[in-house]
């Protein structure tokens, strides 16, 4: 059975973790939500030891379900245009913007592998076993996402700012 | 000491920390006398620094109450806790509720929106009045000393329409309903585009917290606090920012 202040406890990181993956945050909290749902109906399987990993295993799985369930959602809405550009006039700065920019022009697998690592900072090891892959395609697709993500702010200080939606 | 050239996958393992320390050690110095190597790893550690940067403010959000409740409900439930039960069955009661009164083409009924946390209640009022073209409100803004007067008096308690005009939202009117314990108020706003906010405002709802909370129900979002033995939410379809910019406003408006 898991702690629930344990629990509670990683849910600001699941929020983190849920953003940089979507980039919106009622979408980001709806996988948090779901994650949560599923950890409640998996709990008897829970068998101790590393509960943020175990969560961002559930996380994955649920993220990549909906992906593919749901592939027209993919891409940035109006909304989300909006919400960028407001945290842009708020000063947040524009590390933020070109980062979150560039993060979500990434596909999804170079996302996860970009974030386990330099957000969650898991170990290799733990990384294959939430993405159930082999650890050799850890290592080998992060070093692709580090090369893509340099690609992507190398090129958007050339790219206009977003214009603010009304 | 000598050392042959580090493939990739070390070199990776050295900036995300992943080395012991007699491995990372001999590495750093090896990165000493490599230059070209040692940017490699810079640039990737400064990619890690980048997200952080740009993502751990997300840490010190509050976390929205819906998922404090799940979270609280996953990790009982498990012991068949009663609070997670009656929890599972207020929601239900609250969906199948939800959707009787979304489903209610009339307006001039007042909505029985008892026993509903008041996120809940304001997102619901919300989503039956904003898209109303024909009557959104009983009482309009031009009689807006009438509309104040009467819902100060239903609520035993003076109601304020805070001037949100600096923000782009012009004051509707307003209606009466019933909420959780008693009378509540719905004061609604729109923009130049149609946009539509509400501010509920109802007595007590027994929830003594008073900090700013978020939740969203059915696209509604609705930013809302306690103060002083009345609940005030403010609910929308616009962003989540620009929602809080708002609600900072009224805050600020109810408590000059």
């Amino acid at each position: 059975m898991i702690d629930t202040e344990a629990l509670v406890a990683e849910l600001p990181r699941l929020r983190r973790y849920g953003r940089a993956l979507l980039g919106d945050v009622a979408r980001a909290d709806d996988l948090v939500q779901d994650t949560i749902e599923r950890a409640l109906r998996k709990t008897a399987h829970w068998q101790g030891g590393n509960l943020r990993a175990w969560l961002l295993t559930l996380m994955h799985n649920v993220f990549v379900n909906q992906i593919r369930r749901n592939d027209a959602l993919r891409g940035a809405s109006e909304a989300d245009t909006v919400e960028l550009a407001m945290r842009d006039a708020s000063g947040d700065g524009l590390g933020l913007r070109d980062l979150d920019r560039a993060m979500q022009a990434l596909s999804a697998d170079h996302r996860e592998i970009l974030l386990l690592v330099g957000l969650e900072n898991l170990r290799y090891e733990e990384i294959a076993g939430v993405l159930n892959v082999p650890i050799g395609t850890v290592m080998s697709r992060l070093n692709r996402a580090r090369a893509q993500l340099k690609a992507q702010l190398d090129g958007s200080t050339a790219r206009p700012a977003l214009t603010r939606v009304k | 000491m000598m050392m042959k050239q580090p493939d990739n996958a070390l070199l990776q393992a050295f900036a995300d920390g992943q080395l012991d320390a007699a491995e990372h050690t001999e590495l750093a110095q090896w990165l000493a006398t490599h230059p070209e190597a040692a940017a490699q790893v810079a640039q990737w550690q400064a990619q890690s620094a980048a997200m952080h940067t740009a993502y751990d403010p997300v840490l010190d959000e509050p976390v929205p109450a819906h998922l404090l409740a799940a979270a609280r409900n996953a990790a009982s439930a498990s012991n068949g806790s009663r609070w997670g039960m009656a929890a599972a069955i207020g929601w239900l009661a609250i969906g199948l509720f939800g959707g009787f009164i979304a489903g209610r083409n009339t307006d001039t009924t007042p909505a029985t929106m008892a026993h509903m946390p008041l996120a809940r209640q304001a997102a619901i009022a919300h989503a039956v009045y904003a898209p109303e073209v024909r009557h959104p409100v009983e009482v309009g803004a031009d009689q807006r000393d009438h509309l104040l007067g009467w819902l100060s008096k239903r609520l035993g308690h003076p109601i304020v329409a805070p001037a949100l005009e600096p923000l782009g939202y012009q004051l509707v009117g307003g209606r009466l309903l019933s909420g959780e314990s008693g009378p509540g108020a719905l004061l609604m706003y729109e923009d130049a585009s149609g946009e539509r906010l509400t501010l509920f405002v109802s007595a007590d709802t027994g929830d003594s917290a008073t900090a700013f909370r978020f939740a969203e129900h059915d696209k509604v979002k609705v930013f809302y606090w306690v103060d002083a033995g009345y609940g005030y939410a403010l609910s929308g379809t616009l962003p989540r920012e620009r929602l809080l910019t708002v609600a900072t406003s009224v805050y600020r408006a109810l408590n000059p």
